[in-house]
């Protein structure tokens, strides 16, 4: 458990930097540390699986950040804050706080989960899929209509890239 | 309880980022640090004390109490569209550099256009 | 490799990558195949996918990269996928109800169990790689049209 809030401590640092630091490319690269460090969190909380594929997406979205930010003329964000936007981030962390108070007593202790569909999930699993990885098929067997919407967004996400960025006059052929 | 509260205050320092902040890319930095604490939440919430896994080794072997594999699969799903989310943003903001030259949402408003 | 030697990173980058591009993808392809008996899966497969393709755009340049690879055919990479997950879906109302895992199971813990479960994953697997390699030469392409006056290439 020592472990644990060392790593998130240290997380909350990343992100802290993350926020402050004036120069573009620092912010991105502290971003991409704090999401290796989630992806050890994860590795800590018995979760192979999601360590692996946010280990994989922390590189790909530090990639497509770095390839928004390198080569633009305003390198370093300016000082102020928006109008009135530090006090609107101050008045909607009091109000997190008043609002999660009370749910936190609801939601079991950390480390006893009440498990009552999974629970079905884990006994019959084998048995009625054939596959090892009962993740794989809670996603796959169980929850399937999540993939397929999983994959809808995706594809509308890919869409939607490529109708915001197309070029007006297309260099030597190359076609979008 | 002392995970949970480090965990929502991520997601707090998260959207005060994305609220107050006058560059874009700092306004996608603090929605991916939002997404990443949603995400923690989940997994924290279906962890077992002295848990194994949720993958079967070998056939017949005594495990010991798995973790809850349920928020396991919401999360890879959710892992995935947060990457998704994050490259539109990006794509909004490199047309909008294009168009306009700058970073800045104030400036970017004075130039309705 | 008869490209421009200033093009893209250094000679190192360049003969490791020739190197390590093929470990790369078989990585992300056992990921994939294996996704029913151990971590993985298809989406982090598929991003490794992704990834391997990636590697070789940055490491040898926009300029050449491009005449090697075509990046419509990630958009039909992404297609496929789609389609084959829908098609796995739409035949498992033949066994009964819509998404039903209608391939006989095999015995455990082997490499062809497990249904359609395997079949899924390499679907999804084509899905996300292709879905992200598009987006990525989408924004390679913008970016090299969009070079600031004062700065050219590096």
């Amino acid at each position: 458990m020592i472990a644990l809030y060392i790593l998130l401590s240290m997380m909350i640092l990343g992100a802290l930097v993350a926020i402050e630091v004036r120069s573009l490319i620092s912010s991105v690269v502290a971003v991409g540390a704090v999401g290796l460090g989630l992806s050890l969190v994860f590795l800590l909380l018995k979760a192979p699986d999601v360590a692996l594929t946010q280990l994989v997406v922390e590189i790909i979205a530090v990639i497509i950040l770095i390839r928004a930010t390198i080569r633009r003329r305003l390198p370093e964000s300016p000082v102020s804050a928006r109008p009135y936007g530090v006090l609107l981030g101050l008045g909607f962390a009091v109000l997190l706080v008043m609002v999660s108070l009370p749910a936190l007593q609801e939601i079991p202790r950390l480390g006893h989960p009440y498990m009552r569909v999974a629970g079905t999930y884990v006994e019959s699993g084998l048995q009625d899929t054939g596959a090892a990885n009962l993740v794989a098929s809670v996603i796959l067997d169980y929850r399937a209509y999540d993939t397929l919407g999983e994959a809808t967004v995706l594809f509308t996400a890919v869409m939607g890239v490529m109708a915001v960025l197309r070029n007006r006059g297309l260099k030597s052929g190359e076609e979008g | 309880m002392t995970a949970y509260i480090l965990c929502l205050i991520l997601f707090g320092l998260g959207i005060y980022c994305a609220v107050s902040k006058r560059n874009l890319i700092k306004i996608i930095v603090g929605v991916a640090i939002a997404e990443y604490a949603v995400n923690l939440m989940f997994v924290l919430v279906g962890y077992r004390m002295g848990g194994v896994p949720p993958i079967f080794a070998a056939p017949g072997e005594a495990q010991g109490a798995m973790v809850d594999p349920l928020p396991h699969a919401l999360v890879l799903t959710s892992i995935v569209i947060g990457l998704a989310t994050t490259a539109l943003l990006a794509a909004i903001a490199m047309r909008i550099y294009r168009k306009y030259g700058t970073y800045d949402v104030n400036e970017i408003r004075e130039l309705r256009g | 490799m008869a490209d421009r030697p200033e093009d893209g990173m250094s000679l190192i980058v360049k003969t490791v990558t020739r190197l390590t591009l093929g470990l790369i993808l078989l990585y992300g392809l056992y990921i994939v195949l294996h996704g029913h008996l151990t971590p993985g899966g298809g989406f982090a497969g598929g991003v490794i996918v992704a990834l391997s393709l990636v590697h070789l755009v940055l490491a040898f340049g926009g300029r050449s990269a491009w005449k090697r690879i075509s990046h419509s055919g990630a958009s039909r990479m992404e297609a496929t996928g789609a389609l084959g997950f829908l098609a796995l879906a739409l035949l498992g109302l033949t066994a009964g109800f819509f998404l039903s895992n209608f391939l006989p199971e095999g015995r455990a813990f082997e490499l062809f169990s497990a249904g359609s479960i395997p079949l899924a994953n390499l679907a999804i697997c084509l899905k996300v790689g292709g879905g992200l390699f598009a987006v990525f030469a989408i924004l390679t392409i913008f970016t090299a049209e969009t070079t600031s006056p004062d700065g050219g290439e590096r």
